[in-house]
């Protein structure tokens, strides 16, 4: 990353997580909060804009409706009804959940109401079959520090999960019910962070007070960050849908970036002596000129009933491939706004020609039709039928025009590589209403003492305990805390620790599990009934200790298998005592002449050789006693 | 004292303050807690003293205030005009056709004011087809709002009053008409309209409701109106429906004849089925494509507008149980009751123990109507003892007829005679498609297990 002073240029950063819990049922009804892959029905459902008081329609909502877009919803019997097919009225909220909910907000020092209610929030993307995600405030205020510094919290609210988006073709977009309702604890912090670092930091600290409570899910998809960026200068941008917290710094960073080069880009158009009123919607069917390129993208267009139009770009030259983010260009960005708001599956800009099949020939024969100056000016194209070509052209030609104020307020999607992509405009007010179909909740003391049962502790009081109750060294016991397991490391020392060394189930996560992600093994696909396992065969004597690294690294490798199928598949069973005694006897035999030579010098030889066939089926020290003994005993059989 | 539903200390400093719904309220918490929003009305029947606010940020939440606690008025929430709404689509042409939707509760299109939660409806024509511009692709739209009542509330004479008008907007010429009512009781409305227009309909009368409001993007209220606008403008049959969702999707709606429909789900889209009948026709809204079903209708045109409206409203509908059902007939024939409908069980029996009550009651002149609650099949009371018994004390067994329908017919033949073998003829006859003699194999719905 290049260097940029974040604290210098204003960086300003909230971070709103999203974090499923665990719970027996999801939100508003009694379906299990479970990811199955199983048959479903299928519903087909249109979503209509609704209005506001003042009449008025959220034009994203409305542009979606005229284009007709309609949404198919798969319905897996086991894991979703009625209420997510929004064809019953939702059932009370979830206790088990609010109860969590109102845990974290106890532990941030959160003030909590009186009653909670349970609001609509107008969402008409499809991902809730109803047109709104339901959602209520559970409290307000508290603060949670990280690395000394003091992070206001500004909401925590509950609220259901969205529909899976599963495919787009056409019109059509698909989603999957199962993830629907799923219950959601939102927390939103203040916009204090200043750096990317800072932003993953906190990001973790917050992921882990929600785990601390044992109550939510772990594993890709279940926790989501969403994070409003803005710098000086610029704008607040809304960035939603980062899964992993590595991702976390880049993001922001690529955003900083982006505001950095559109203020950049404003200042060049400014000094090419242009102003909005100099980018004008004036299209050109260049189709009888392009029709026989041999662009594909050109003739296929044209050939499914299609026009080409161009527009020119005056004085730009140069400017559409503007770099904004690796990988992205301005260019890119005008796609995707055509792409949303025209449908059209893509544009193509002078700054990228000659290309896509199309020759500098053509390219001069467009600046020509579109009186364009090749030395200076710029020109775009879209080939698709005449509505949505013209659609897109007018779409592009005012986002050029704001680009003469610099950033636009907008929400991006993250992509996997940490730059991001316009998603849609930031929505204005929220527009959200009362769910009548659910009685307010009032908050009483036995839920408030409920949610004290499950209170995360302070983080130091948990070290303490692993020290001194556990025995762990502070170093080991400072790793345990960082790791994304924690909760699950506490209650497997919690269950074993009288048979198992809980410095030994605290190295499977601290040392073993990272070591093999050192190695470039996925290991978020180890479960942790994986792990729990593991422990457990080893409190039974069933494997040796040292058997972990080979398990998790078979399991990681094939995550279809299981612990056992994973042993038996290695070979790992543990061998009894008399077992190892007959191997160690029978290398002794091979190698007896170096052992009368070398007296007790052999013992690291026969050690080895030892623990080549033995290891982790009994533990390491054992093998060495067994090794030295039997050795001892040969050299003083032979000096008498 | 009660307040905008707050009650007590609370509704006492409200009023003392003049805070209002819509206010800018500030709270003072004795602890020193702030908190800000809009005041809104309490609802909860619940009496507590909790203060209902929404926050800056879209929600409400509710705060107990004690007296030690401050209230401030800090503004009030500034709104603008409603204005017209913004069209749904970008131009549409408007169908040749006319026709007249009539709101006889039910909302189908709406707006709602975020600030206080409240849902308004729309009610103008102008206002209907700005939301719901569809409508207009097959006709041009007048809309009147005759009531605006839950369907629960519903009541014979406004059955009378909804054939009142529609008979006289059908004189007024339009290619059919399209009624909103609420769904619990629109069966028996659209019966009460078959009866009363069973001798002269010239246009289509297609009723319509929504299972999901209308202040939803979800909402099945659109899609079912621009099925039933269709049915009126185009439909080739005049004659009362109710136009529903025929299945959970957005994709087609159906036409049941007005004396055969049921609600037979407490909330899904596809509630309403047709019992021991087809439905009339499968509805396409968005494809402009009428399917029909059951070719045996009555055509568009064919009847000029006769209309034979009344109904008598000392008229009871029980169900039988395994209770004391003959008390319950005696009570209802000593309180001056017209007639009775008895759903039977199975076949249409009641217990033996009834059959002198039911006798009675026939023999004072109160007709005494036997339909199933089995709804499916047809009521026969000659295959056990019981059902000849009951024969014998002059019950009016009524087929395949629906107990609600049967119920509606009833009221609407007392109006017109008191004379026990009139009623008898009339409610055996078929009059508006409520009976048939006839069912095949694939009369009767089949569930999917797998
Ligand atoms: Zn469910």
């Amino acid at each position: 990353m290049s260097k940029i002073d974040y604290k210098a240029i204003g960086l300003k950063v909230g971070l709103e997580i999203h974090q499923q819990i665990e719970s027996s049922h999801k939100l508003f009804c009694n379906c299990p909060p479970d990811l199955i892959e199983e048959e479903h029905v299928v519903l087909v459902r249109r979503l209509r804009p609704t209005r506001s008081e003042v009449g008025d329609v959220d034009p994203a909502a409305l542009f979606e409706w005229r284009r007709g877009r309609y949404y198919e919803y798969e319905s897996p019997l086991n894991t979703s009804c009625l209420v997510e097919a929004d064809e019953e009225p939702p059932h009370p909220l979830n206790r088990e959940a609010l109860v969590v909910a109102l845990a974290v907000a106890r532990s941030l020092g959160s003030y909590i109401p009186d009653e909670i209610y349970v609001m609509r929030k107008i969402v008409i993307d499809g991902s809730n079959t109803s047109g709104f995600q339901r959602t209520a405030l559970v409290a307000i205020g508290g603060a949670i520090e990280v690395n000394g510094k003091i992070i206001p919290i500004e909401t925590i609210c509950l609220e259901e999960d969205a529909a899976r988006k599963i495919g787009e073709e056409g019109l059509k977009v698909k989603y999957r019910l199962d993830r629907l309702g799923i219950p959601l604890i939102e927390l939103a912090t203040a916009p204090v962070i200043e750096s990317p670092e800072e932003a993953r930091e906190v990001a973790l600290a917050i992921g882990r007070l929600l785990r601390l409570t044992g109550r939510v899910k772990r594993g890709l998809g279940t926790i989501r960050q969403d994070l409003n960026i803005s710098i000086a200068g610029g704008a607040k941008t809304e960035i939603k849908g980062v899964q992993r917290l590595e991702l976390i710094p880049k993001v922001v960073h690529y955003e900083v970036l982006r505001q950095l080069r559109l203020i950049e880009l404003r200042r060049e158009l400014l000094k090419r002596d242009l102003s909005k009123d100099s980018i004008t919607y004036n299209p050109v069917d260049l189709t009888s000129k392009l029709a026989r390129s041999s662009s594909k993208i050109l003739r296929r267009a044209v050939e499914s009933g299609g026009v080409i139009l161009g527009i020119k770009i005056p004085k730009m030259k140069g400017l559409l491939g503007f770099e904004l983010m690796p990988g992205r260009r301005f260019g890119t960005e005008l796609a995707d706004y055509a792409r949303f708001w025209a449908g059209v599956s893509g544009i193509i800009h002078s700054d990228e020609l000659p290309g896509y099949g199309i020759t500098g020939e053509e390219v001069n024969v467009v600046y020509e039709t579109l009186n364009a100056d090749p030395s200076i000016d710029a020109f775009i194209i879209v080939a698709d039928i005449r509505e949505k070509a013209l659609k897109a052209l007018s779409t592009i030609v005012d986002r050029i025009r704001v680009a003469f104020d610099g950033v636009p307020e907008e929400t991006r999607a993250a992509n996997e590589d940490g730059t991001t992509r316009y998603m849609r405009p930031r929505p204005g007010a929220a527009r959200m209403y009362p769910e009548t179909d659910i009685p307010p909740v009032k908050v009483t003391d036995e839920l408030i003492s409920e949610a004290d049962k499950i209170k995360p502790e302070p983080l130091n009081v948990k070290l303490e305990r692993l020290i001194s109750k556990y025995g762990l060294s502070r170093e080991l016991a400072l790793e345990v805390l960082m790791d994304i397991r924690l909760d699950l490391i506490e209650s497997l020392i919690e269950k074993y620790h009288e048979r198992v060394q809980p410095s030994i189930i605290a190295s499977i996560f601290v040392v073993t599990l990272r070591g093999l992600r050192g190695k470039g093994l996925d290991i978020e696909i180890i479960t942790d009934k994986h792990l729990e396992e593991i422990v457990s065969y080893i409190a039974e004597g069933l494997i040796a200790k040292e058997a972990s690294e080979l398990i998790l690294e078979e399991i990681a490798k094939n995550p279809q298998l299981t612990v056992r199928e994973a042993i038996e598949k290695l070979g790992l069973r543990a061998v009894s005592e008399a077992e190892a005694e007959a191997v160690i006897d029978e290398i002794i035999r091979e190698y007896i002449e170096e052992v009368k030579k070398r007296g007790l010098k052999a013992t690291s030889l026969i050690i080895g050789k030892a623990m080549g066939k033995l290891r982790g089926k009994i533990d390491g020290r054992r093998v060495a006693e067994i090794a030295r003994e039997k050795i001892e005993k040969i050299i003083g059989e032979h000096k008498t | 004292m009660d307040y905008y539903g707050y009650r007590g200390f609370i509704a006492r400093i409200l009023s003392s303050l003049g805070l209002e719904p819509g206010d800018y309220v500030r709270i003072i918490k004795s602890n020193g807690l702030v908190i800000e929003g809009i005041l809104l009305p309490r609802y909860s029947l619940v009496d507590e003293p909790i203060l209902v606010v929404k926050l800056k940020n879209g929600y409400n939440i509710g705060i107990r205030v004690d007296e030690s606690d401050v209230l401030e008025k800090i503004g009030r929430v500034e709104r603008g005009s409603p204005g017209a709404p913004v069209p749904l689509a970008e131009s549409i042409e408007v169908g040749d056709k006319h026709v007249f939707i009539l709101g006889c509760g039910g909302t189908v299109a709406s707006r709602i004011d975020y600030e206080t939660g409240a849902v308004k409806p729309y009610i103008s024509p102008e206002e209907l087809t700005l939301s719901i511009p569809e409508l207009l692709k097959y006709a041009s739209i007048d809309a009147e709002q005759l009531f605006s009542i839950l369907s629960e509330d519903m009541k014979p004479w406004m059955w009378s009053k909804i054939i009142d008008e529609t008979a006289k907007i059908i004189s007024r010429g339009y290619d059919g008409i399209v009624i909103t009512h609420g769904t619990d009781t629109m069966s028996y409305t659209s019966a009460a309209l078959s009866f009363a227009f069973h001798r002269g309909l010239p246009v289509p009368v297609a009723m319509t409701g929504s299972q999901r409001s209308s202040d939803r993007p979800s909402s099945d209220a659109s899609f079912n109106l621009v099925a039933a606008t269709l049915v009126a403008s185009n439909a080739p049959f005049a004659e009362v429906t109710v136009v529903m969702h025929g299945e959970s999707s957005d994709t087609y709606a159906l036409a049941h004849r007005g004396v055969r429909i049921r609600k037979m789900h407490t909330s899904r889209r596809d509630a309403f089925h047709s019992i021991n009948a087809r439905p009339l026709a499968r509805v396409w809204p968005y494809d402009n494509r009428i399917e029909i079903l059951d070719w045996n209708f009555r055509k568009r045109g064919d009847y000029s507008l006769a209309v034979d409206n009344g109904f008598d409203e000392k008229v009871a509908y029980i169900k039988h149980y395994p209770g004391p059902i003959a008390e319950i007939i005696d009570i209802l024939v000593d309180k001056g009751f017209h007639g009775i409908v008895i759903e039977g069980t199975g076949f249409g029996h009641v217990s033996s123990d009834a059959i002198e009550s039911i006798r009675r009651a026939v023999e004072s002149g109160v007709p005494v109507v036997v339909a199933s609650q089995t709804l499916f099949g047809r009521v026969n009371l000659n295959v056990y003892s019981t059902g000849r018994k009951m024969l014998e004390a002059g019950v009016i067994p009524v087929e395949d007829m629906l107990p609600e329908v049967a119920y509606v017919k009833l009221s609407w033949v007392l109006a017109r005679t008191r004379d026990l073998k009139d009623v008898r003829v009339m409610m055996q006859a078929n009059i508006a498609g409520e009976m048939s003699l006839r069912h095949d194999l694939n009369l009767y719905p089949r569930w999917v297990y797998e």
